[in-house]
This record gives structure tokens, C-alpha cells and sequence, in this order.
């Protein structure tokens, strides 16, 4: 392997990972407030629709992602009143915006498949891009991409180091205890679901928008799922999600890499290692209760009910 | 009741009952002909299903109002499948076609309870006295995209996006390769498995991949144009698959292979009405109007587009045929001698990659 192939398999990975970074982060947020929605398929899907649609009549990226992100808060919401005022199953609630979510897009996009646009080109910093391995990897990107190493680190500071972060996460870990002291339960659960469906619309528009210039149904091809993964494998860390979603990035890189390069490994064993690793951590994490205890919000997706 | 008030009874219903034939009789021959369709993917998907619904729509505009289409689209394959097939055929509609090799068995059990109604199924096998199959020839359109890839390509290198290796992609994969080894034995073929039809970003993941490690013209059996728009972004070539995709990549694309359902369906629908209609395996391809390669990029050269067309007449008149002997496998044992070829059946069951391939096949 030589120094070009090295860089772009790391640029490669970065950029496949976003999209996953993203809509983690937003759901790592979400659910150290001890909501769990699994409706980020739905609300990606949305955010792609919407961005596309929008870009395309507008000819503005910028409006695009901007719109992207208001169709995920939208949906969240819709999540939000459903599990929060009527105290619904938040998983069944998830998987039914989920399905909303790829019905709704499917139906609003119909017209605007086979339809391309120009996508979000990649801001080359001069100097730094052309750095050996790493240039392209951190100073090749797009706009969106940059986004991402902001938000890891923003979100990264609100949940470890601010004060804000401490009631998310008291909130996440007891809500009676945190709205026994005056803590607003009901207004930081909803905040974060509005993060989340936010992250989940921005990520959504970066694959329409972006990544792969277009519209089709179903475009997300459960990257959604994959996130919702990743915040588990990460145990609820920020910096962990990052990692994930960056090594989720590089195995589907290489799979394809080394395919291309003669080896002949199963693409098919390939293809399953990201989600056996995901199914591995997951066993582990649980068959120790004290420590999948410590690691989970105590109280994830249990309904709040305010009393007196 | 009186016997006589009974008879009477029987004679107003007995000619109600007549009359009421009668007016269904004639009412009939006025109806229009209910045609359904089965699809297994989105309208959305701008490949597969969406090319089965442009050939609904073709139907639609050739007999108007004498037919009467429906479609359902994302049918799982499997017992939902028959829920829905069953459903089409109890409300009436005469001609049903479905459109995933999955739908099978679920309509040759519907076929059984409906004996007047005519079932299609496409890429099957199995038939029935009111179930015929229906396919296209692909491969014909890979080895002119084969023949094209060889005369552009700079770097000697081609890449080839593949969905799963079952013998209907592996078959088209040795077209192109069959191409390469008769046009332009230097340059390599490189496969790359995706492992799913459709995923626009993994595609252009495979498409980015191949062009990094020197490829320069990318062909795909995968549904989405995310490929196109990666090769068009890096200014490299790329052929279109089931539909036209040109307007992804008004530089990068050389030609799409086209599946044009369209006169299929409308000879179909046709012979339902004239009452001609007769089991049996169609296989369509060029000649018959199925495959279309509806346009070529200005930027390839004159002599090759002229070839190509060459290629495609061949193809229509039977003189060319990708499939002819010699043809040796991976290993260079000779599979099919000089003189003879390979069948369509032969090519619905091949596991085998043809000689100059450098990968295997992923088991």
C-alpha cells in the first residue's frame, strides 16, 4: 500500500463516518436524558427529503441543511408529545416514526427522484490539505465535515463539563430526583429530543445534500440503526462514539479496499464484522449487570410522570 | 306459498337472474381490462422498479381507457406477497404480473385458485397453464458497455460494482470480461461486492474506492446512480444500469443499459385481449426491444460508437452472440469449445467466472 491509498482510505473513512457521527451524537444527547428514540431512521430520512427537495427549488445549500435540520426537530417533536404528554412506549413510539418517517419521505419525494443537483464541495485549506496521510483526512473535507469535529467537541464539553450537561444527565439518571429539587424534567427531555431530531436532519441532508447528490426512497439504508448502535457500543461516552464512528467508517472502507486490491476475503464476513462487533459488545456489556448498570442512564426509556 | 306464486317467483328470478347475465355480458365486452403489478421495491428507486412502473405507464398510454392498472409497490417476498397477489386477482384484475424472482411461488399457489386469470412472473422458472415467465438479456447490453470500457479506458483498468453473486450478475460480469479479453486483453477487470442492491452511499463508497486505486471507467449492477455522480465528480467514465442515468453524469456517462419493459407488457396485455395468450418462458432482449442502450457520450470516439451499433445489430440479427465458444473459465480450461455456445439455461445456473478475472467469486 502506498502513501496515496493510505490518505484516501483515511479521508474515506472520516467522510463515511460522518453522517454516523452525527446522528450519534444527536442520540447520545437524547438519551442521557433518559429518552430512547428509535425513530432516527425516520427523522434522517426526513432531513434528506427535505434538504434535497428544498436545494433543488432554491438552488441554496445552506437553506437546504437548514431546513433539513427543522424537518428532524419536527418529527422529534412528534415523538416528544406522543411519549412525554401521553406517556407512550417510547421504543414503540421510536419504531412507529421510524415507519412514518420512510412512508412520509417516500411519499414527498416521489416527484424529485432521477433529479440531480450539485452537491457540497469539499473547502481545501491551503497548506494543511497537502500535509502527508492526514491532509486530506482533517483539511479535505467539506463544510459538513468540519461541522462534525465542532459538534463532537461542543457535545463533548455540555455533557462532561457544563453545568447544563450535569441536570441532562440528572435528569437522565433519576427524573424524580432531579424534579424533586426543581430541575426542569419536562423542558431538558425535551430539549434533547429536539437536539437529536436536529443532528438526525442534518445528517440525513449531508447524504442527500453531500455525500451522494440525490434522492432515492430509502437512501439512509439503516444508517440510522447503525447510530443508535453505535451509542450503545460507545457506552454513552462522547469521545467513544467518535472512535465508533470512525472505525465503523474504516471497516467499510477496507471491505471494499482490499476487494479492490485482489484479496480474497468473504465480502460477506466482511460486511457482517462492524454489526457482529456491535452484537459482541453488546453481550458483554450486558452479561454483567452491575456494569451495564453503571455505564446505561438509569432510567432510559422510562416515562416520567410529574407528580403532584 | 302457493305453487303458483312459486313458480312465478322462480320465472321473475330465473329472468332476473338472466337479464342480470346479460347486462354483466355486456358490460363486459365495454369493461376495460384490469392489469395489476407486483413490485418488490419502491417506484422510488429510480432502477428496477421504477423501470417495471415506466412499462406499466407505456401500457397505460397505449390502449387508454381499454385497460385499467394498478400497482402495489414494496411487497415483501414471501406469504406477503400472496396476500397481495391473491387480493389483485379477487378484485378483478384478469392479467397480473409480479416482478421479483421472490414472487414465485406465491403466484403459482395464486395461479392454482384463479384459473382465469393470466399470471407473468419475471426472472422465474417455474410455469403453469395460466403462468408464463418473462426476462431480459442484460448481458447483451454489459458486453457493448464491455466493448465501450475498453476503447476509453486510459489506465487499463475497469471496475465493476456487484450487488450479490448469483448467476444473473456473475453472467453479466463475464460479459464485460469476455469483452475486455476480445477488445483489449491489457486491461483488468475489478470486482467489488457490495452486498445489497440498493445503498446509494456504499455504492459511491465502491465507485470512490475502485477510482482511487487507478480505475477509470466503473460499471455497476447495483440500482443507484450514486456511482455516476462519483465518477462524473472525478471526471472518469460510467455506464448506467436499468435506467437512463445520464443526467447524473452528463461527462461521465458513456451509455446506460436500459431495461424497457414497455413492449413486453403492452404485447402481453395484447394477447390477453385478443385471447392468444399462451404460457411460456419469455426471454427478450435486444432484438425484442427490452434491452436499449438509448444514447451514447459525445466524448467517445467516433470509430467506437460506430462499432458499438455494429455490436448491437449483430446482437439483433443472432450473428453476434457473447456467450460463443472459445470460452475458458478462471483456471483456462476450456468450458465451451469452438463451434458451440452456451445456452440460456446454461447461463441462468453460471457459478463461474471466464478466463482473466483475477478475483473469486465470494462464497
Amino acid at each position: 500500500m502506498d502513501i496515496d491509498l493510505i490518505t484516501n482510505i483515511l479521508y474515506a473513512m472520516i467522510r463515511t463516518g460522518t453522517p454516523l457521527l452525527i446522528v450519534a451524537l444527536g442520540e447520545l444527547v437524547c438519551e442521557k436524558s433518559g429518552v430512547l428514540n428509535l425513530g432516527q431512521e425516520g427523522m434522517m430520512l426526513m432531513g434528506a427529503v427535505i434538504g434535497f427537495i428544498v436545494t433543488l427549488v432554491s438552488g441554496s445549500l445552506l437553506l437546504g441543511f437548514l431546513l433539513a435540520m427543522v424537518a428532524g426537530v419536527l418529527m422529534s417533536l412528534i415523538f416528544g408529545l406522543i411519549t412525554m404528554e401521553l406517556s407512550a412506549n417510547q421504543v414503540a413510539t421510536g419504531l412507529a416514526l421510524t415507519i412514518f418517517g420512510t412512508g412520509l419521505s417516500a411519499f414527498i419525494g416521489s416527484d424529485f427522484v432521477g433529479k440531480p443537483i450539485d452537491g457540497l464541495d469539499p473547502i481545501f485549506i491551503s497548506g494543511l490539505t497537502d500535509l502527508p496521510i492526514i491532509g486530506r483526512m482533517f483539511f479535505g473535507q467539506d463544510l459538513v465535515v468540519y461541522l462534525s469535529f465542532i459538534l463532537f467537541g461542543a457535545v463533548y464539553w455540555f455533557i462532561n463539563h457544563s453545568r447544563p450537561g450535569l441536570i441532562l444527565k440528572a435528569v437522565g439518571e433519576n427524573p424524580h430526583a432531579a424534579n424533586a429539587i426543581g430541575l426542569p424534567v419536562f423542558k431538558t427531555r425535551y430539549l434533547a429530543i429536539m437536539f437529536g431530531g436536529a443532528m438526525a436532519g442534518l445528517a440525513g441532508g449531508y447524504l442527500s445534500l453531500a455525500y451522494t447528490p440525490l434522492w432515492a426512497e430509502n437512501m439512509t439504508a439503516g444508517r440510522g440503526w447503525i447510530a443508535l448502535a453505535l451509542v450503545v457500543f460507545a457506552s454513552w461516552k462522547a469521545e467513544r462514539v467518535l472512535l465508533g464512528a470512525w472505525l465503523f467508517g474504516l471497516a467499510s472502507i477496507l471491505h471494499l479496499v482490499f476487494q479492490g486490491l485482489g484479496f480474497s476475503v468473504s465480502p460477506n464476513l466482511l460486511a457482517i464484522l462492524p454489526y457482529l462487533a456491535t452484537v459482541v459488545v453488546l453481550v458483554i456489556l450486558s452479561s454483567n449487570q452491575t456494569r451495564s448498570r453503571l455505564v446505561a442512564p438509569m432510567s432510559l426509556g422510562n416515562p416520567f410522570y410529574a407528580k403532584g | 306459498m302457493k305453487r303458483r306464486q312459486f313458480n312465478k317467483l322462480v320465472t321473475g328470478l330465473a329472468a332476473g337472474v338472466c337479464l342480470t347475465a346479460l347486462s354483466s355480458l355486456s358490460v363486459q365486452a365495454a369493461d376495460p381490462l384490469k392489469v395489476g403489478f407486483v413490485y418488490v421495491g419502491p417506484i422510488g428507486d429510480h432502477g428496477w422498479s421504477y423501470q417495471h412502473d415506466q412499462g406499466r405507464k407505456s401500457v397505460e398510454a397505449e390502449f387508454g381507457d381499454k385497460v385499467k392498472t394498478t400497482y402495489v409497490e414494496n411487497v415483501a417476498e414471501g406469504a406477503d406477497a400472496q396476500r397481495v397477489i391473491y387480493n389483485l386477482a379477487k378484485t378483478g384484475h384478469k392479467l397480473i404480473f409480479t416482478t421479483s424472482f421472490g414472487f414465485m411461488n406465491p403466484t403459482l399457489k395464486v395461479a392454482k385458485q384463479f384459473p382465469d386469470v393470466v399470471f407473468e412472473h419475471a426472472t422465474g422458472y417455474k410455469m403453469a397453464k395460466n403462468v408464463g415467465t418473462y426476462i431480459s438479456t442484460t448481458f447483451e447490453g454489459r458486453y457493448v458497455a464491455g466493448y465501450v470500457a475498453s476503447q476509453v479506458t486510459k489506465s487499463n483498468k475497469i471496475g465493476y460494482i456487484a450487488s450479490f453473486p448469483i448467476p444473473e450478475v456473475i453472467r453479466d460480469i463475464n460479459a464485460v470480461q469476455l469483452a475486455l479479453n476480445k477488445y483489449n486483453p491489457e486491461a483488468e477487470l475489478k470486482v467489488i461486492w457490495v452486498n445489497s442492491w440498493f445503498d446509494p452511499g456504499k455504492e459511491a463508497d465502491a465507485a470512490n474506492a475502485m477510482m482511487d486505486q487507478g480505475v477509470d471507467v466503473i460499471l455497476q449492477h447495483t440500482d443507484s446512480p450514486a456511482a455516476m455522480q462519483a465518477a462524473d465528480r472525478r471526471g472518469k467514465y460510467a455506464v448506467g444500469q436499468a435506467s437512463d442515468m445520464s443526467s447524473f453524469g452528463p461527462n461521465a456517462h458513456l451509455l446506460s443499459v436500459v431495461d424497457e419493459w414497455g413492449p413486453h407488457y403492452i404485447n402481453t396485455v395484447n394477447s390477453v385481449m385478443n385471447g392468444t395468450w399462451k404460457p411460456k418462458a419469455n426471454v427478450e432482449g435486444m432484438k425484442e426491444g427490452a434491452i436499449v442502450i438509448p444514447s451514447f457520450n459525445d466524448s467517445i470516439p467516433a470509430d467506437v460508437v460506430s462499432h458499438a451499433k455494429e455490436l448491437i445489430a449483430g446482437i439483433k440479427d443472432g450473428s453476434v452472440y457473447p456467450f460463443a465458444g472459445p470460452i475458458k473459465n478462471k483456471a483456462g480450461e476450456l468450458v465451451v469449445p469452438e463451434g458451440s455456445s452456451l445456452s440460456y439455461e446454461d447461463l441462468e445456473k453460471m457459478n463461474w467466472y471466464v478466463e482473466g478475472i483475477q478475483s473469486d467469486i465470494p462464497k
